[in-house]
């Protein structure tokens, strides 16, 4: 009869297990109670108003309407960003895995990429501000989108790049043999392949630039109203619940959890949304 | 290149049948890819020294030997795919109906749509069924409408006999077949380029025994249309492919003929020693 005992082997199992165990509740307790503190302290505030109205009763920290004002600026500005982000990682990401591969320069470009991903974005924000003055372009929605582009592409092309680097090596010499180019494994093959792993990419730089507030403090500016201009300034969602704490007023405060608090739903939204469309692009992918 | 491939065809009408061409002498012969003085190297190892060897048009030309003798490099010279391998290089001539493959002047994607490659492990592109035969179609732009497709992924898929069993799921993706499918999907695929010559690298060392059998079927009929090469490491495997044989010991190419002399009266001691098991 084989009988279970408590050996060096089976301990040190059993701690290690332990303390990964612990490690993962800490983070879902912090997480809880992050949630928890929004929730309750965001959910009586948050009125249909507040989705709906652009702020009333004199300036942006009122005491009534809402804050459409920065849902809608947030939106326009991750959006945005993400877009024109998109639109420089996905080419980077392709050109450094097909031809700089582990090359010197890859490697360079790479821990250049990782550098700047790790630059606090206060520093984007004034970064900003020096080229909107040097070419002149004042607080606004353009200014903010470039800048929140300029935060956003280090992550979409990092995240890209790992996606990519997966790709079975059997996968694209299966595509060479067939006499395509290196161009067309990228585009019709890599692409294809990696499709789930680049909608991930793109809304975890989205998620992060919708909840940057430092970026676009000097860039975006705040108003009261809509933005309808890419040259006028805009709202945003992470200055708004800023600003609304920042206030001596219990109203305001509350509201500003509440701001919070769509914010939170926004992205829960998107990461739902990445989530499900995901599974339905991995379908075809070889795993 | 149509012009040349006429008048291939018209030689090939002429040709003796394999077992009454004289051991090692191809000069009458029909030869489809010719090496001369081929080196490579991996880095500073060499894994291949100086090659001379002829590959008959429409025969199944089967590679053997030892692990790490060099077959497989071999194989991946005849479609430009050993520079994909990084510190690969070579010296020396592949020659295709005449034309250097390594030539300056020559697009290595043209070299690789000539000729077909089945890998020792199927990869299924990331797509459908359907999408994996006409994926090559459509790099090559060879067909000019949805009409013609469907037609020659239908026609491919039969000639690798796997029509039947998946012409009710064309839209799956590939990746949902057996592994055995799998492999015939990539025979489809490679020969839907319409390549002139066929490669296979251990083609069936993946598969199960079925599976093995009915790819070997399918590369015996098709020698009538293709000029196949096929590396191997199982003896009978080439014992039942073979027309032409090639024996590669530590890089080099100890002998080659016609699959009857070299199995039944092997000139070479080490060929004779492999023949009998002694690796």
């Amino acid at each position: 009869m084989i009988t279970k005992r408590w050996s060096r082997r089976r301990i040190t199992e059993a701690f290690v297990k332990g303390m990964m165990f612990i490690s993962l509740a800490l983070v879902a307790a912090s997480l809880g109670v992050i949630l928890w503190t929004v929730i309750i302290r965001g959910l009586p505030a948050l009125t249909w108003d507040m989705v709906t109205q652009t702020p009333k009763g004199g300036y942006y920290m009122g005491k009534a309407g809402g804050v459409l004002n920065a849902i809608i600026g947030s939106l326009y500005l991750a959006g945005g960003g993400t877009a024109m982000a998109l639109l420089f990682s996905l080419p980077i990401a392709l050109y450094l895995e097909t031809y700089l591969g582990d090359s010197t320069w890859g490697r360079y470009v790479r821990l250049s990429l990782d550098v700047l991903w790790g630059i606090p974005s206060i520093v984007y924000g004034a970064f900003g501000f020096t080229l909107m003055l040097a070419i002149g372009l004042r607080a606004s929605l353009l200014a903010g989108i470039i800048v929140l582009s300029l935060l956003e592409l280090p992550i979409m092309v990092r995240a890209m790049d790992e996606v990519i680097r997966r790709m079975p090596v059997d996968l694209e010499q299966a595509a060479l043999a067939l006499g395509s180019t290196k161009l067309e494994v990228a585009l019709r093959v890599v692409t294809r392949q990696m499709l789930p792993g680049i909608v991930t990419a793109i809304l975890l730089a989205f998620g992060r630039g919708i909840g940057d507030a430092a970026s676009v403090l000097f860039t975006a500016g705040y108003t009261d109203r809509i933005p309808t201009s890419l040259l006028r300034p805009t709202a945003s969602l992470p200055l708004a619940v800023f600003f609304q704490l920042a206030t001596p007023y219990p109203e305001v405060q509350r509201r500003g959890y509440a701001s919070a608090l769509i914010l939170t739903i926004i992205v829960l939204i998107v990461s739902l949304g990445s989530r499900w469309m995901s599974s339905r692009l991995n379908k075809y992918t070889v795993k | 290149m149509n012009g040349a491939n006429m008048e291939a065809d018209a030689r090939t009408t002429d040709l003796n049948t394999p077992t009454q061409r004289a051991r090692g002498s191809t000069a009458d012969a029909d030869i489809h890819i010719e090496v001369r003085n081929l080196n490579a190297f991996y880095g500073s190892i060499q894994a291949l020294k100086n090659i001379n060897l002829e590959v008959p048009r429409r025969q199944i030309t089967v590679i053997m030997g030892p692990s790490g003798c060099g077959k497989s490099t071999l194989l991946k010279t005849f479609n430009r795919f050993l520079e994909l391998t990084d510190g690969a290089r070579i010296t020396g001539e592949v020659l295709l109906d005449g034309q250097d493959i390594y030539g300056s002047q020559v697009d290595e994607t043209e070299v690789r749509k000539r000729v077909g490659l089945l890998a020792q492990r199927p990869s299924a592109l990331p797509m459908s069924i359907y999408e994996n035969v006409a994926y090559g179609m459509h790099i090559h732009r060879l067909k000019r409408n949805r009409r013609e497709y469907k037609d020659s992924v239908r026609h491919y898929l039969e000639i690798a006999g796997l029509w039947e069993e998946v012409h009710k799921r064309l839209h799956d993706p590939a990746t949902s077949l057996s592994i055995g499918q799998q492999q015939r999907l990539c025979l489809a695929r490679g020969l839907a380029v319409e390549p002139e010559i066929i490669l296979g690298d251990e083609p069936t060392s993946a598969l199960d025994p079925i599976s093995s059998q009915n790819i070997e079927r399918r590369l015996l009929d098709l020698k009538k249309d293709y000029t196949t090469v096929i590396v191997t490491h199982t003896l009978r495997q080439a014992k039942r492919l073979a027309d032409f044989v090639v024996y590669m010991y530590l890089g080099e190419v100890i002998e080659s003929g016609p699959a009857g002399e070299v199995f039944n009266q092997p000139k070479h001691e080490r060929t004779r020693a492999y023949l009998e098991g002694q690796f």
